[in-house]
Parts: structure tokens; C-alpha cells; sequence
């Protein structure tokens, strides 16, 4: 077991190198030049731009001073936000999506697991229809379209009210996190009661539950114990990954509620060319994922007691 | 399920306005506004963006400031004297920071010898190059204590002047004009400005509450010198974001005081019967041609061509849609101040006359000075934003039909359209530009041959003459002739293709008055704003 962690943790390492370094080469191949601005400036000014940002060293100069600070758990300063450290960037705001992100989580593993135990329950019928169709409407329709009619919902009830009961965005209170939270794991809830119904449809003709039924064994103790135990597992496969994505696919959510997380910076520096915001990012979430994946993976051997790790 | 037709029903109720006391208190006099992003350098030497600036105009104050009907008023001077040579202020005594110490002369000799100093690489630093010596210390030839301006005592500032410069007070309202005192400045280092803690202010109001990225607050500063004129008592930008139809719903609801609408959420505005206001921000978008050697648009005729065919008018009202914008005339818009009112009355827009034969008769021309039997196709760059691809796709299909003249559309995000924009790689370009100070300056330079923003590489020795004329002299009068003969030079060239003159629609809460727009400085500024009942 912990052989086994060792091992998946150097290549984890070895993983997140190759992210920052391909993350890093393919930065430097996009057109454009992120210290120009709608203001032309002077070649003298341009010259200590560079300097500032050593930007008028070599790439692969560039490439070993960026890896050595790195290293040391230092990512520079963003070329947007010319006072902020990218550390204090990603410490400051990460959380704020770390928390939205868990809240959604939460919703769509809760309800990907009932709605897709309900469809599979009710197989062909009409609960399976309309479910199913909803599901696909979840999975197909973009999170902005989700985010506005979401929000527009908040401003009905608020006007319905007379009184703002529910924030329309902005963060703070659990309240303003309810319906950000919702919309962001949507997408994420309909992938998985999919999932869900597909491994629950395969698990109900599994020899063990005809055991389980031809001992007597009460349907809800079976539906309990034997089949949502077994069904599960392959939901508990993409909820680590999903967790990562979800807590960096929020920028749309982060844009329409006005939340102060992390995805906004993580799109934005792409958009603006912010070098050291791009590499602190993309660092910083790769490495999570990764983590994420390492731990689902020894998750498995206590949820079942099949899977050894070694 | 039955929840969720519910929710579908309440999600599609028309909604009503309401007002209630959130966005606008009368009590407390305080209002609560949405940034469209965060600040991103309150370092008033060199911030250049507009939410920066709006936030340090309203926290800090330069030798004087706007007041609510664009007039000059005394800001941190008390009085002073301007002549061709240089300025004298002197400062008031009650000036002071908000930790106390008072503000001196000292302060903005510091801010503006750092502006300029080459290691701080301040974008905005041409804006002090009136001063004395403000260019050669900018580029590195000289160390920023040459930079000729001096305190004289604490409270007694004197410069020198390049050349004169009619317009140097208007300049002084601007936030790159604004002091920084040395010790608080050293103190702090890289840090400075980077959080609530890391500023001075001595403004109307102080900055008290920066949560980055979510909020900032603005609250009244009772160190003020001028304090009984302000009535707000705090300032919260309670959300920031760009989303335009976010803050629209916000609006509606009550929680924000101003939000500008867009060609979408325009629509939804209307059918909730606000009151639209709209404002002109002072910019003029156009069309920029490469005149380098190797583009066919180096062709007189077949710029002039183009010229005769393009209608401002149905281009504001049939592809741009939403209202307060103006058609583009000339490079300089209609606001500029001339010798006596406004520059466009005393100097007009020439007229262009849309006439398809004579802009055939162009083509014909341009083809053989360019030996060619049909023009090339043309690339046209622009931005990435919907509006700058609609309106490419109605030049292209103008071109086409009109001159049988193709267009490539180069859509580019911002920072690529810069880069291929300074590596010339055009034919056209959709370009703009906006006011840095209230002098037909801030647009007459801009296509000299020295200047940097002139990307096409415009290259006129009669143009450079009129604009060393009108830059060497403070006489209003042969100022604004020089101007006036660059205008004609400007469209006889046809240099440029002037589009649209830009405004913007906005709501406001009717219960806030006071607000002032402006197309230079803070946009928009609530120093004087009030709540009312």
C-alpha cells in the first residue's frame, strides 16, 4: 500500500513536469506579445518591460529560471495584475473555487446516484423517459445558458418576493451559493446518473442479486446492499477527475455570479497572454488532478475490498 | 418534476423593476456599483486602464480636478500661474494624506520624476513630456532629477515647460499627475498599491476594504480638505465581473446604481421600460489603412475609392443598431473644444459625396497605378468581440459589391491583433482611439510619422508640419488652423476610413443624482454624486 502510493506519487511528479514544460513551450508558441498593450510604447520602456519580466533572456533561459523558481514553490508575478504575486493569486482565490466546486460536487454526486438508481428502477418507463431526456438536455446544453436562466430565476423570485430574499451574484454567504453551485454541477450530475443507470442496469442481472433474492432477502436491503454497493464504483472512478474539472470549469459560472475564483484567471491569462498567471495556473490545477486521481484510486481498495494495492 | 415546471414558469415571468433601498441608501447615503474587472494597477504612475483610473480619481487628487460641469477647479493648488514657459502652484495648506502628514510640493516632484524614470517603464509617461527634459529622462538620457520641475518650499511648485503647452492644467487633473510621497513609497517597495494597507490617499475618498476580485470599498474621507461638498458616505463595488447581462440583473434587482447595456441586453432594457440614457465616451472608432510600400492600400485612389462608397450614416444605424453612437466624419470628434466652441463647427468635417462612379473611376486609376487587373484580395484585421465581426462582414460584403473587391476577415484576439497590427501585417485594420487629455492633441499627433500608435506607417511631411505647428505654439488660433488643415489633409489622403464617434446606453437608478460622465478622466464619477428621497 504504500509502495504502491510512493509509486503513483513519483509518477505523478514526473506527470506534472511534463505538464508545466509542455504548458510552458506551447505558451511561447502563441502569436501575440503579452507586454504590448492598446498603447504603443517606446523601444527604452519596451526594453524594461522585458527586463522586469525577463522576457529579453532566452526561451530556454527562460524555461530553467522559470523551472528553478518553481521549484521552489515560486511562480512570479502576474503581467495583468502588475502588483500580485501568482502565489497569492492562486492562494487567494483558489479556495473560492475549491468551495463552489465541492458544494457542486455534493449536489451532482447526490443526485446522479438517485436520479440514476430511480432510472434504472424504473426502466423504460416513463420516470426513465423524462429523467433520461432531462439528462441529455444537462449534458448537451452549455453552462452559460444554465448560468443566465439561473440567475434570471433568482431576479423572479426576488421580484415575486418584493424583497431581495436570494443574492443574484457576488460571494460571501451560503445563499449566494446555492444557485452557482447548482448550475456548476449540472453538466457533471447528468454524466453521472448516466452512469449510474448503465452500471445499475448491469449489476441487476448479476448472479449475487438473484442469490440475494432467492434467499428473501428484502428489495431494500438488496437495492442497499447489494446493488448500489456494486453500482457505484464507477461513479467513485470519474468523481476525481470531475472534482478537478469541476473546480476549473467554473469560469463561466465565476463570470455570470461575479465570484472571485480561480477559474476566471485561469481562462483570463490565456486570453491576456499573462505568462506567469498561465504557468501558475495550469501548474497548480495539474498537479491537483493528479493528486485527485492518485487518491481515487486509493479510495478504491476501502470501498472495495477486491481492488489490492500493490 | 413538478418543481421543475414550477421553476420554468417563475424563470419566464416577465420581471418588474423594483428599487428598493439596497443599491442607493438616502439614510446612509451610500451606493453600491459592479467593476467590470478588477483594479489591475492602483499605482497611479502607471496605471492605464479605465477601472483603475476611475478608482484612483476618486481616492486621490492631482493639482486640480473637474468639477461637475468639466471646469477646472482648485484641487490640491490653491492657485497658479501659467505662462509658455513654465507653471507655478501653490498648494493648500489643509492638503493632507490620509495618515495625516500633509501633502508638498515634494510629493508630486517624486511622482513625476518616478513616472518618467525609465526602470519604472510607466506606459502613460509621454503625458508628462510637456515638462521639461520629460522625454530625454523617460528614454534614459538624462537622470530624473534634470526633470525641470522643483519645490520650491513644502507648499510652492514650479516647472518648466518643453514647449508651451496651452492645455498643461487640464493635464495636471490626470492620474498620472497625481503625488506619491517618497517615504510611504520606499517603505513599501514592490508592494506598494498592491493592497488596501499599501496606499496613501488624499482624496475625496479613501480606499477602506479590497477583497480581491469580489469587492472594494470606497468610503468617505474625512481628512478631505473639501469634505462638506461630498455627500457620499461610501462607495461599495459590491461585484465585480464583465458579464453584461449579469449586471443587468443585478441592476433589476436592485443592487447596482449604473450598468452599461450592450446590443443584447439592450433589448431586455427596453421591454422593462427603464429610462435609457446614453452618453458619448469620446472615442472614435475607424478604419486604418497599411501605407507601407508593399500593400496595395498604399494607393491613393483606391483609398479614395473605398471613401466614396462607405456611408457612415447606414453604418451607425444598420450595423452597429444600438443608440448614442454618431457617424464618423473626421478623426476628431465633435466635443473638442476649437478656438472659441466647439472645433467642428469652426473647422467642419469635409463632406464626402457617395458616388459609385466616381469611386469607379478610382479603382479604374488604382489598378493601373498598381498594374493590376483586379485588386488584390484585402485582409482586413480586427478584434475578436461581435460587433467587430459583424461590422467586418458588412465591409466585406460593401466592398464586394459595390468595387468587386474582396476582403479576408483576420479575426484576432486582442493581444495577436496588437502584435500583427505593429508587424504591419494589414491591409486595414479596425482601429479606435480615445482621449488621454481635452486637447485636440490627444487625436492630431497620432498619425505623425514619429508617432508609435501610427501603425499603417502614415508618412506626410505636411502632416508632421501641422502638427509641430499647432505642438510649438500656445495661440489658440494658429493652433487650431494648423488642426483644422491636418483635417483636410486627413481626408484629401483619405489616411483614414472615420467609422462611428462611439456612445454607450446605460441605466442608472433615478433615486442617485449627481453622476457626472466624462470622456477624459473617471468615467463615471461620483465625487459629487447624492442620494435622493
Amino acid at each position: 500500500m504504500l509502495m504502491y502510493t510512493a509509486k503513483r506519487l513519483l509518477a505523478g511528479l514526473i506527470t506534472v513536469w511534463f505538464i508545466a514544460t509542455a504548458t510552458f513551450i506551447a505558451m511561447h508558441q502563441v502569436p501575440g506579445d503579452p507586454l504590448m498593450n492598446d498603447k504603443a510604447v517606446s523601444a527604452e520602456i519596451r526594453k524594461n518591460l522585458e527586463r522586469k519580466y525577463g522576457l529579453d533572456k532566452s526561451t530556454t533561459e527562460q524555461y530553467f529560471i522559470f523551472m528553478g523558481n518553481m521549484l521552489q514553490g515560486d511562480f512570479g508575478i502576474s503581467f495583468t495584475q502588475q502588483n500580485r504575486k501568482v502565489n497569492d493569486i492562486i492562494r487567494d482565490h483558489f479556495p473560492v473555487s475549491a468551495t463552489l466546486g465541492i458544494l457542486a460536487i455534493f449536489f451532482a454526486a447526490a443526485g446522479g446516484i438517485l436520479w440514476g438508481a430511480l432510472t434504472a428502477i424504473y426502466r423504460n418507463r416513463l420516470p426513465d423517459i423524462i429523467i433520461m431526456f432531462l439528462v441529455i438536455l444537462g449534458i448537451s446544453v452549455p453552462s452559460f445558458v444554465f448560468a443566465a436562466l439561473g440567475q434570471l430565476l433568482l431576479v423572479n423570485i426576488n421580484s415575486l418576493v418584493g424583497k431581495s430574499i436570494i443574492p443574484v451574484a457576488g460571494w460571501g454567504t451560503i445563499s449566494h451559493m446555492i444557485m452557482p453551485s447548482l448550475v456548476l454541477g449540472l453538466g457533471t450530475m447528468a454524466l453521472l446518473t448516466r452512469l449510474m443507470r448503465s452500471s445499475m442496469l448491469e449489476v441487476v442481472n448479476e448472479d449475487y442479486i438473484r442469490t440475494a433474492r432467492a434467499k428473501g432477502l428484502s428489495p431494500v436491503r438488496i437495492f442497499f446492499r447489494h446493488q448500489l454497493r456494486n453500482a457505484i464504483l464507477p461513479v467513485i472512478t470519474v468523481l476525481g477527475p470531475q472534482i478537478a474539472a469541476i473546480t476549473t470549469g467554473g469560469f463561466v459560472v465565476e463570470l455570470v455570479f461575479a465570484i472571485p475564483g480561480l477559474g476566471r484567471y485561469f481562462v483570463q491569462a490565456v486570453q491576456q497572454l499573462d505568462y506567469t498567471v498561465i504557468m501558475g495556473t495550469t501548474v497548480f490545477y495539474g498537479a491537483f488532478l493528479v493528486l485527485m486521481v492518485i487518491i481515487v484510486d486509493i479510495l478504491y481498495g476501502f470501498v472495495d475490498p477486491r481492488v489490492r494495492l500493490k | 418534476m413538478r418543481y421543475l415546471i414550477a421553476l420554468l414558469i417563475v424563470a419566464s415571468l416577465p420581471i418588474q423593476a423594483q428599487f428598493d433601498a439596497t443599491s442607493a441608501d438616502f439614510e446612509k447615503q451610500t451606493i453600491s456599483i459592479a467593476l467590470a474587472q478588477e483594479p489591475p494597477q492602483l499605482n497611479g504612475m502607471k496605471a492605464t486602464d479605465q477601472v483603475s483610473i476611475f478608482m484612483l480619481s476618486h481616492v486621490m487628487e492631482g493639482l486640480v480636478r473637474y468639477d461637475r460641469r468639466g471646469n477646472v477647479v482648485p484641487g490640491v493648488a490653491e492657485r497658479w500661474e501659467i505662462d509658455d514657459t513654465g507653471a507655478t502652484f501653490w498648494l493648500r495648506e489643509e492638503a493632507i494624506w490620509s495618515d495625516g502628514e500633509p501633502v508638498t510640493a515634494h510629493d508630486f516632484v517624486f511622482a513625476w520624476q518616478n513616472t518618467l524614470a525609465p526602470q519604472t517603464a510607466s506606459e502613460y509617461a509621454f503625458i508628462l513630456y510637456p515638462i521639461k527634459n520629460g522625454e530625454k529622462v523617460n528614454v534614459g538620457e538624462l537622470d530624473p532629477s534634470k526633470l525641470g520641475v522643483r519645490a520650491l518650499d513644502d507648499k510652492t511648485l514650479k516647472l518648466e515647460f518643453e514647449r508651451p503647452t496651452g492645455y498643461f492644467i487640464k493635464l495636471t487633473a490626470f492620474s498620472s499627475y497625481f503625488p506619491v510621497r517618497k517615504d510611504f513609497f520606499e517603505s513599501k517597495g514592490d508592494q506598494y498599491a498592491a493592497d488596501v494597507d499599501d496606499l496613501l490617499f488624499n482624496g475625496p475618498f479613501v480606499l477602506t476594504e479590497w477583497v480581491h476580485s469580489a469587492s472594494l470599498r470606497m468610503t468617505k474621507n474625512e481628512r478631505y480638505w473639501n469634505k462638506d461638498k461630498i455627500t457620499l458616505n461610501e462607495i461599495n463595488a459590491n461585484y465585480i465581473t464583465a458579464d453584461t447581462r449579469a449586471r443587468l440583473n443585478l441592476f433589476i434587482d436592485g443592487q447596482i446604481v449604473q450598468t452599461r447595456l450592450d446590443g443584447e441586453t439592450y433589448k431586455d432594457a427596453l421591454t422593462q421600460r427603464f429610462r435609457i440614457r446614453s452618453f458619448s465616451t469620446g472615442s472614435v472608432f475607424f478604419l486604418e489603412y497599411n501605407h507601407r510600400e508593399d500593400r496595395p492600400t498604399r494607393s491613393l485612389n483606391l483609398r479614395r475609392a473605398i471613401q466614396h462608397v462607405f456611408d457612415a450614416d447606414e453604418f451607425v444605424n444598420s450595423v452597429l443598431g444600438t443608440p448614442g453612437n454618431r457617424a464618423g466624419r473626421s478623426l476628431f470628434p465633435v466635443w473638442l473644444r476649437g478656438v472659441d466652441s466647439k472645433f467642428r463647427q469652426e473647422y467642419p468635417a469635409p463632406e464626402i459625396d457617395l458616388d459609385l462612379q466616381k469611386a469607379r473611376d478610382y479603382l479604374e486609376k488604382a489598378k493601373q497605378e498598381l498594374g493590376v487587373e483586379k485588386i488584390p484580395p484585402l485582409v482586413l484585421l480586427v478584434g475578436d468581440s461581435p460587433t467587430a465581426g459583424k461590422q467586418a462582414v458588412y465591409m466585406q460584403g460593401l466592398l464586394k459589391v459595390k468595387l468587386d473587391i474582396d476582403l479576408k476577415v483576420d479575426i484576432q484576439t486582442f493581444k495577436q491583433r496588437l502584435a500583427k497590427m505593429t508587424a504591419g501585417e494589414f491591409d486595414i485594420v479596425g482601429a479606435g482611439w480615445g482621449p488621454d487629455f481635452d486637447d485636440v492633441m490627444t487625436f492630431g499627433d497620432l498619425f505623425a510619422s514619429w508617432n508609435l500608435n501610427n501603425r499603417g506607417r502614415y508618412n506626410n511631411p505636411k502632416y508632421d508640419d501641422q502638427v509641430r505647428i499647432a505642438m510649438s505654439s500656445s495661440d489658440p488660433k494658429t493652433r487650431m488652423d494648423a488642426m483644422g488643415r491636418l483635417q483636410q489633409i486627413l481626408f484629401d489622403d483619405a489616411v483614414i476610413l472615420p467609422q462611428y464617434e462611439q456612445g454607450v446606453i446605460y441605466l442608472m437608478n433615478p433615486k442617485l443624482r449627481g453622476v457626472v460622465r466624462r470622456v477624459v478622466g473617471p468615467d463615471p464619477d461620483y465625487t459629487y454624486a447624492r442620494v435622493i428621497k
